[in-house]
């Protein structure tokens, strides 16, 4: 019996409930408001459909609640309650192997193919069926009763006085609330961790040995100098906003005062689609296309210097793989970044302004110069920034066409290697979790969020002046 | 380039005699057959007009009638719209500047325009006057740029309020003030034509009757063609008014004409508030 619960389909009784309750409460709510106006003389403060909302709302709301609890903590509690159970050997098993044979059991018990060969895993894949099916029949009988207490208690409270409307208003406003709260949450839950890793890092690494040492080695030699890739990233980055920062700008100017309104109906969605390219297509781009041009061009830049004389060796250094390839490529990624903030800000210079210019015999390229670009420079630069701080996180694309080595050099065509680079280098592959090697990813992602919130936090700042000042 | 009456008085110190000017008056700029078109969607019909030099010609008329429309003919600033298409002729001294051979930037520095919105540049009140002059290249040291300014600013009777603080921006100012450094800013590049397009609907009253005054005093050098829904303002401050209804020039004449003896049925409903 129990067994056979154990397979419910936990996920559509769920939802068959929470809509049940939630319409019967209306219901109940509504039919009750209204009993009472046709009955009563007196008037009625809120509307009938603001009782059943009421009433709707109180069922829903514990039950929704249990069945969140149920969702995360099912699995673990049904795996808790079989561990328990089952015969000593199991307990002596390693940690890692016991997991994965539960793993197994619930697998087996979900879907219901097995063999019956072991035995013992039979039996424990029906133990776990009971202890599941009894977990789900608990939860859903634990709903259904707070449901309707929920809906008894709010119902007693339907009367012509009563200011259902306020109630609803407000309980909307506390659901948004939540909604917002769980992204702030998440957010901050995520800085906590990097912190908190962060901080068993600089125990084992002193702060200044990661912030000014030039030797990164994490890999081998637990050398922990973050300057080449703080060097690396700051390159690529300067790279990425030599392209993007004339081109998005000049791209912005022609959309917005120059192309006719067809033109630009077509070009500047064309212009964002580069933004919603995966980055990872822009790496192989990158790896595939642009390192072989760059490696070439530095090839035939070394031969023609020997062959004039001016060098007795390569002068540049030809990689496979080179800052100027990741830089380039991140560049064109982030000129939507650019073009289409910088031309919401030039949109937004008052049209008053331009015919001020105009008016005074200002010819196009004046009234831009002299008028919308200084009108709408704070904004520019806010878009810049946002841009700057969108190449410094960009991972992809340096994983796959800057390198791996760390080094410092202002030779464009050498392999650099970035902080992201480094954190992806890190995290992949066998890790251990509590070694200073993997914990120096941690220590590079604050880094990294802390550089990028500044950029952030300056640029919002600029565009709100800006706002000020034209409303 | 011809620039006979204008430029001459512009450099006479006063304006003697100017008051008779009324009597002398002569077409400065002749409308013929001028349509304008948004799209497919037309809104001026077939207008004819004489705008004469030396007077206030004011455009009245319900809105949405096309008046602000053929005021922005007369600088081609329809040409900026896009979709906008003027036909027609309009001459000035003799020239049509409604052909594609008029370049566009030229005739601006010859006709000047006054918005509705007091529109300063986000700079110094200094750089607002003297932007026109420079673009153009009409003076060529700091002196002459400096007396220009002053001169404008003068003549805009604005000069004795800002003179101590030119370096601030010109938004800095009032909305009466910032109105009448837009008149100077656009007296500062020596118009022929000042066009002003509703100029007091943004001002209270203390800052209108300023600004009508002021336009008074204009209209001794200048030739003024102001659009207005105010007939209280027409009527004060013009010598010869249009009115327009629904794209269409339903009456012109001269100002006192119009308002008490309007030849159209339409002309008399609209002066005495049965619609509009």
């Amino acid at each position: 019996m129990l067994q056979q619960l154990g397979q419910l389909p936990m996920g559509w009784l769920l939802t068959a409930l929470l809509l049940f309750v939630m319409s019967a409460g209306f219901s109940i709510g509504r039919i009750r408001a209204e009993r009472y106006s046709l009955s009563s003389s007196g008037k009625f403060h809120s509307r009938p459909n603001y009782h059943g909302y009421y009433v709707a709302m109180w069922g829903l709301a514990p039950a929704l609640i249990l069945a969140l609890a149920y969702l995360l903590l099912a699995e673990p509690v049904a795996r808790e309650l079989l561990i328990r159970e089952l015969p000593a050997a199991f307990h002596k098993l390693p940690k890692a192997e016991l997991v994965s044979y539960l793993d197994a059991v619930s697998a087996v018990s979900t879907h219901g193919t097995y063999d019956g060969s072991d035995r013992v895993f039979t039996a424990v894949t029906h133990r776990y069926l009971e202890l599941s099916g009894s977990l789900k029949i608990t939860t859903l009988a634990t709903i259904l009763l707070s449901a309707i207490l929920g809906v008894m208690f709010a119902r007693s409270h339907v009367s012509p006085d009563f200011r259902a409307r306020q109630r609803v208003e407000s309980g909307a406003e506390l659901f948004l609330f939540l909604c917002a709260a769980i992204a702030i949450a998440t957010t901050v839950g995520i800085v906590a961790s990097l912190f908190y890793e962060s901080i068993r890092f600089f125990s084992q690494v002193p702060v200044t040995d990661f912030l000014f040492g030039t030797r990164w080695n994490a890999q081998t030699n637990a050398e922990f100098g973050a300057v080449p890739l703080f060097f690396g990233t700051f390159m690529i980055a300067l790279i990425a906003m030599f392209v993007a920062a004339p081109v998005g700008l000049f791209a912005a100017i022609y959309l917005s005062e120059y192309a006719s309104r067809k033109t630009r109906s077509y070009v500047k969605p064309l212009l964002e689609v580069l933004a919603g390219i995966p980055t990872v297509v822009y790496g192989f781009f990158a790896l595939l296309v642009v390192a072989p041009g760059v490696r070439s061009i530095a090839l035939w830049v070394n031969a023609t210097l020997i062959d004039i004389g001016l060098a007795n060796g390569p002068v540049l250094a030809a990689q496979p793989t080179s800052a100027l390839a990741a830089g380039l490529v991140m560049g064109i990624m982030v000129i939507p970044f650019v073009s289409s903030l910088s031309d919401d800000v030039i949109n937004a210079v008052p049209q008053t302004l331009r015919d001020a210019a105009f008016a005074m015999g200002a010819t196009k390229s004046e009234t831009i110069k002299q008028v919308i670009l200084p009108a709408a420079l704070p904004g520019i630069v806010a878009s810049l920034l946002l841009a700057v701080s969108r190449a410094i996180g960009e991972t992809m694309i340096v994983v796959m066409a800057a390198g791996q080595r760390a080094r410092i050099s202002l030779d464009p065509s050498t392999d650099l290697t970035t902080i992201t680079v480094q954190i992806v280098a890190l995290l992949t592959g066998e890790t251990e979790f509590d070694s200073p090697k993997t914990l120096s990813a941690f220590a590079l992602g604050l880094v990294l969020f802390l550089v990028t919130l500044c950029f952030n936090l300056i640029a919002l700042r600029v565009v709100q002046r800006y706002r000020e000042k034209y409303e | 380039m011809d620039t006979v009456g204008p430029a001459k008085t512009d450099l006479a110190l006063t304006g003697e005699g100017a008051d008779k000017t009324q009597a002398l008056t002569y077409p400065r700029i002749d409308c013929r057959n001028v349509s304008v078109y948004y799209d497919d969607k037309q809104a001026v019909f077939d207008v004819s007009l004489a705008i004469h030099d030396r007077a206030v010609t004011a455009l009245i008329g319900p809105s949405g009638c096309g008046k602000s429309t053929f005021l922005r003919c007369l600088n081609r600033m329809n040409d900026t719209i896009e979709g906008a298409k003027v036909t027609g002729d309009i001459f000035m001294e003799g020239e049509n500047i409604n052909s594609p051979d008029v370049d566009p930037v030229l005739l601006r520095s010859r006709v000047g325009m006054v918005f509705q919105k007091p529109n300063p540049f986000p700079k110094s009140i200094y750089d607002n006057i003297a932007y026109g002059p420079r673009i153009h290249g009409m003076v060529d040291s700091r002196e002459d740029l400096d007396a220009v300014v002053e001169k404008s600013l003068r003549r805009a009777g604005l000069w004795e309020e800002v003179k101590d603080r030119l370096t601030q921006p010109g938004t800095s100012l009032s909305g009466g003030q910032q109105q009448r450094l837009c008149i100077a800013r656009a007296i500062a590049v020596r118009p022929e034509v000042i066009l002003m397009d509703e100029p007091c609907s943004a001002l209270d009253p203390i800052a209108t009757a300023r600004i009508e005054e002021l336009i008074d005093e204009l209209r001794k050098r200048y030739c003024i063609v102001i659009v207005t829904h105010s007939m209280q303002q027409a009527a004060r401050v013009s010598q010869r008014t249009a009115f327009f209804h629904l794209g269409n020039l339903v009456e012109m004449g001269d100002t006192d004409q119009i308002f008490t003896n309007p030849r159209e049925r339409r002309t008399e409903d609209y002066i005495t508030g049965r619609f509009g």
